[in-house]
């Protein structure tokens, strides 16, 4: 079991290019469609809790599928397969990549990259305003942790456990209004 | 001390990385800033790189940050912090699963949290582009008409949904392209 998960997630990972949200549909194909490891809800299941949970949404797949299928083993299989490849061609790049950055072209390549990832970054958050049903009012939130972070330099860890924590309170009131009213 | 503080910081992003790998970049920004681990430019270069390489964003940042700031071992280390988090709470959310039998999934408090957690993604998501507009990854005006088209590409599919949308607003063949453009530019 260690080896076929390894080996199942060892390939996803080499052929997925555009991080965690890329490997989703090729994970389910392998393991849902051809391996029958779990079915289509379950699949559906974990891509909730693997986006639920913190960290990296192809680890916490890998985690999730690797304990259904083979226990502890299973996990170390797969998150194994899952990030063993990024790492190696990541290493490859990096120990080139500080030969060659100073080369002129390399670095008039990187000249005309540079604000294409930021656009990379930015244009998508359109998309996900639209799928999260952001209304005029609940555009406060994302708003406001863009701008604490980008000019107040607060640090994200703050942001994210205040908005847990303030909705965690919020709930636990209107949930006891809710109840004394009736 | 230096592989201490690696492991705490990778430590720090995998347990507060809410919202997959994009949203994970602001926070690895702030770290790798505060130590003067890399330099922004070379933080968005490595963006660029983990855009085009296979694998999560995330484990590529992690092993790129480790390398140069302390060889193998500080890459083997900075990854191993940076999915260990998940580990922790990915597998006790499994076994608290399969015993709740799916429950939770009801539970108000969990739905809520998630809701709200989702848009203070969108807006960790905006900072980490916003705190890279400087003057070191924005040139000159070229760069802001190359900001422009890659913006106009990404969304196009959205206006016009067919096959050649869907080719022309890939990340990794905009990335290409913007590096031709760049060496075209800027390499003579």
């Amino acid at each position: 079991m260690f080896f076929q998960l390894f080996w199942t997630y060892f390939k996803i990972g080499t052929f997925t290019l555009g991080g965690g949200y890329a490997m989703l549909p090729l994970i389910q194909r392998e393991v849902v469609d051809l391996k029958r490891w779990i079915d289509e809800e379950e699949f559906l299941n974990m891509i909730a809790l693997a986006q639920a949970a913190p960290g990296l949404i192809a680890v916490n797949s890998a985690i999730f599928i690797g304990w259904r299928v083979g226990g502890w083993r299973g996990v170390c299989g797969a998150v194994l397969g899952a990030v063993l490849p990024s790492f190696l061609i990541i290493l490859a790049i990096a120990m080139v990549f500080q030969e060659w950055k100073e080369l002129p072209a390399v670095e008039a390549v990187f000249k005309g990259v540079r604000p294409a990832v930021v656009a990379l970054i930015a244009a998508p958050l359109v998309k996900m305003a639209k799928s999260a049903k952001i209304s005029w009012l609940t555009a406060i939130i994302p708003i406001a942790a863009a701008l604490l972070i980008w000019l107040g330099h607060v640090n994200p860890v703050w942001v994210i456990l205040a908005t847990i924590i303030i909705t965690l309170i919020v709930c636990f009131i209107s949930n006891s209004s809710y109840r004394s009213s009736k | 001390m230096l592989y201490l503080q690696l492991f705490i910081s990778f430590f720090k992003i995998g347990l507060f990385g809410f919202g997959g790998g994009l949203a994970i970049l602001s926070l690895m920004q702030m770290e790798v800033e505060q130590y003067g681990w890399m330099s922004q430019q070379e933080f968005v270069d490595i963006v660029a790189v983990s855009q085009v390489t296979p694998g999560p964003i995330g484990i590529n940042c992690a092993t790129y940050v480790g390398y140069t700031t302390a060889g193998i071992c500080g890459s083997v280390l900075a990854t191993f912090a940076i999915i260990l988090p998940s580990l922790i709470i990915m597998l006790s959310i499994c076994k608290v699963y399969f015993w709740l039998n799916r429950r939770f999934q009801n539970n108000p408090y969990f739905v809520q949290t998630l809701r709200m957690l989702r848009f203070t993604v969108i807006g960790l998501i905006a900072s980490a582009a916003l705190m890279l507009i400087k003057p070191q990854t924005f040139i000159d005006p070229v760069s802001w008409i190359i900001f422009a088209a890659v913006c106009l590409f990404t969304v196009l599919p959205q206006l016009y949904k067919n096959k050649v949308t869907d080719i022309v607003s890939h990340p990794i063949l905009l990335i290409i392209a913007a590096g031709i453009a760049g060496y075209l530019i800027y390499g003579f």
